[in-house]
């Protein structure tokens, strides 16, 4: 290891998980995107030593890392909330409804869309097409859960769930909706 | 002829269909242990080719014929399995993913051996959580009772399968983005060729199949091309899952042979347009695919009569049903918010043309627009492509789509609602104004293959209409 970072940012345990990664590809390299994840789901963000440490571990240099990082819209440099919560504003959400959604969310928690709530628990982005079309206006969250069809009410209801923490492994269909209209 | 036996969603409704105990159960791995033991990798290409199966992942290429690009010397080759599945209104392969993951991992195995890979790669999109945990769960579960990793069967055939997770970008969905983001950059598609069956992932022959694709794998192996052929229409063979969405009673994710309507789809299928509405258009296949209007719910939805509605193609039969009550300016400024969103950036005239199309929709919808735009847009989405040959991927054509069919189909429309949505606080940048006519950037409108404003400049100099002259 780098001898000018004493003591890394990246846990040894972690570094095991990327290591491992390796034997699937015919080159390193190509555990980059792999790697963020990893990094992102444990920090919450990729903080900017991390991404040294990345390049550091897969022998490239930080700018290539930060490169391919910089041009997915995944990965944060600040920490994103407990649970990141996506709405999507794609067509058949918005015919149905999704475009008020977001804000609506965004002010309950009084904050902008790709912001965290004052408390640290909950992250709210803008999303197109989370591939969920049959439960529009729909909505996800990061530990897979999801959500729809939504209306505000159920929107505020969707805040107070995930506000209690993330789940593993939940059901493949939404965990909340609104009530069906007559 | 027969009635139609659903084969893909076959298990959908079975309970633990996830699992491996109940897909062997149901005859699960069987064809793949026959065809490992008993077939030779080209006979596998030959029936796959005979069976005249075309992609399921967007452009419809014949599969079997994709194959035989491999180069016949080549020592290592890769399968990329595309599930990033980002087309808006798409979720078919998600159902593919969660409800039988065994199936694909089943297809996989086949095509991998048919085409040699000993390596493949699911590339999932990053939203599809769910999914993703059942695949992997279902890898080690395969890979745990041999129907991957060494010797396979005894065969002597050995392969992988391993999960790549997306990132949020809908380019990748592009196989050559897909490739590049595989390994570790940016999700820059190619310059093609070479196509990836020459020199794809890793510099090496690469395979990339949709994952549908894949999953009619094993049905064509283990029934045969002709029954393939035997469902469908000419050119357009197989089941294909079709989804609804929007405004319908039920959006639903079914199996039928390539080549139902949308009126079928919509009425027996989705449960019919919501409310008791009429439906006014429908996006046929992805919002890539163009728009239909309602006159054309009756064209067979396959990769060959689409055409005649102007739309251009089947993309991912993902059908998105507008009521009477939708504006088309709304559609439209979604699906160029869209597309200038997820431009990768890389073709001037796709960076620049997304997000000019996005600033004037955003206009007109602010109740700045000017008839003009109209032209300007429609002569902008001529002109942006591979189609025309601008641009390095088919993005851009997908943007230029909906422009083109809206605009083409419902004109009316969007000029009505230019003139009775005028709201002076909007108008057009200063830039717009000099670029749409033509002073002082007329090297730029012949570089870009704008043709100019036939209207002569005189009539169009003076500033836009007030909303009380344009309110007719
Ligand atoms: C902008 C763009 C996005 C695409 N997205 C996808 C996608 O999400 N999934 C997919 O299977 N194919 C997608 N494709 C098509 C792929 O490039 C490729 O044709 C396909 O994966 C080949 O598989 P197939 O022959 O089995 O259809 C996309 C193409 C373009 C131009
Ligand atoms: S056409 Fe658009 S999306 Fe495709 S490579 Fe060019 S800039 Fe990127
Ligand atoms: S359009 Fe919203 S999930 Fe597909």
């Amino acid at each position: 290891m780098d001898a000018s970072t004493p003591s890394p940012l990246i846990p040894e345990s972690l570094r095991d998980q990327i290591r491992a990664l390796f034997p699937r590809y015919p080159n390193k390299r190509a555990v980059t995107l792999p790697a963020l994840h990893l990094v992102q789901h444990h920090f919450r963000c990729v903080p900017h030593r991390a991404l040294a440490e990345i390049a550091d571990l897969l022998e490239i240099t930080p700018a290539e890392v930060h490169d391919t990082m910089s041009f997915y819209g995944f990965f944060t440099q600040a920490p994103v909330g407990d649970v990141r919560v996506w709405i999507c504003r794609s067509l058949s959400c918005m015919i149905r409804g999704g475009d008020q959604l977001l804000e609506h969310a965004c002010s309950r928690l009084g904050i902008q869309p790709g912001g965290t709530s004052p408390d640290g628990k909950i992250t709210i982005e803008l999303a197109e097409c989370l591939g969920i079309c049959e439960f529009a206006p729909a909505a996800l969250a990061d530990d897979g859960r999801i959500f729809g069809p939504l209306d505000e009410p159920s929107v505020d209801r969707l805040l107070d769930l995930v506000a209690q923490g993330p789940v593993t492994d939940p059901p493949i269909s939404p965990v909340l909706a609104a009530p069906a209209r007559p | 002829m027969p009635a139609f036996e659903p084969v893909l969603s076959r298990n959908f409704q079975v309970p633990d269909s996830h699992t491996l105990r109940v897909y062997t159960e149901r005859g699960g791995y069987s064809t793949a242990r026959h065809v490992l033991t008993t077939m030779t990798p080209e006979a596998v290409v030959q029936v796959v080719k005979d069976s005249e199966l075309r992609g399921r992942g967007g452009a419809g290429f014949a599969t079997g014929l994709k194959w035989t690009f491999l180069p016949k010397d080549r020592k290592e080759t890769f399968m990329c399995v595309n599930a990033d599945e980002s087309e808006p209104a798409t979720f078919n392969n998600r159902w593919l993913m969660e409800r039988d993951p065994h199936q694909l991992l089943e297809g996989i195995l086949i095509s991998c051996f048919a085409t040699q890979a000993q390596i493949a790669y699911i590339y999932i999109r990053f939203e599809y959580i769910n999914a993703t945990r059942i695949l992997e769960q279902a890898i080690a579960e395969a890979r745990a009772a041999g129907h991957l990793g060494r010797n396979i069967y005894g065969s002597g055939f050995d392969c992988e399968i391993y999960v790549h997770r997306g990132a949020g970008a809908y380019i990748c969905g592009e196989e050559t983005g897909l490739i590049e983001s595989l390994e570790g950059k940016r999700g820059w598609p190619r310059i093609k060729p070479p196509f990836p069956a020459i020199e794809g992932a890793f510099r090496k022959p690469t395979v990339v199949n949709n994952v549908e694709t894949l999953c009619c794998v094993p049905h064509i192996l283990e029934r045969g091309a002709s029954w393939f052929r035997s469902i469908g229409t000419p050119k357009s063979y197989g089941p294909k899952l079709y989804t609804v969405s929007g405004h319908v009673n039920r959006p639903v994710c079914v199996e039928l042979p390539l080549g139902v309507t949308a009126r079928e789809l919509i009425d027996e299928h989705a449960g019919g347009c919501w409310k008791g509405r009429k439906v006014k258009a429908v996006v046929p296949g992805g919002i890539s695919m163009g728009l239909m209007s309602a006159d054309e719910l009756d064209v067979k939805l396959d990769f060959e009569e689409i055409r005649k509605t102007g739309c251009l193609g089947l993309g991912t039969a993902a059908l998105t049903v507008l009521d009477d009550h939708t504006s088309l300016v709304d559609y439209l400024y979604n699906t160029c918010r869209f597309f200038a969103h997820e431009s990768c950036g890389q073709c001037t005239p796709c960076r620049e043309g997304t997000a000019w199309f996005y600033k004037t929709l955003k206009r007109i919808k602010a109740g700045g627009g000017r008839l003009e735009d109209l032209d300007l847009l429609r002569s902008l989405a001529q002109n942006l492509g591979i189609t025309p040959g601008t641009t390095i991927c088919g993005l851009a054509d997908g943007a230029a789509w909906p422009i083109r069919n809206a605009l083409d189909k419902f004109r009316p429309e969007f000029e009505d609602y230019i003139r009775t949505h005028q709201n002076p606080a909007a108008g057009p940048t200063p830039l717009q104004e000099a670029i749409f006519h033509g002073r002082p950037a007329d090297p730029l409108i012949t570089q870009i293959g704008l043709s100019k404003p036939s209207t002569p400049a005189s009539a169009l100099n003076p500033p836009p209409p007030t909303p009380s002259t344009a309110t007719h």
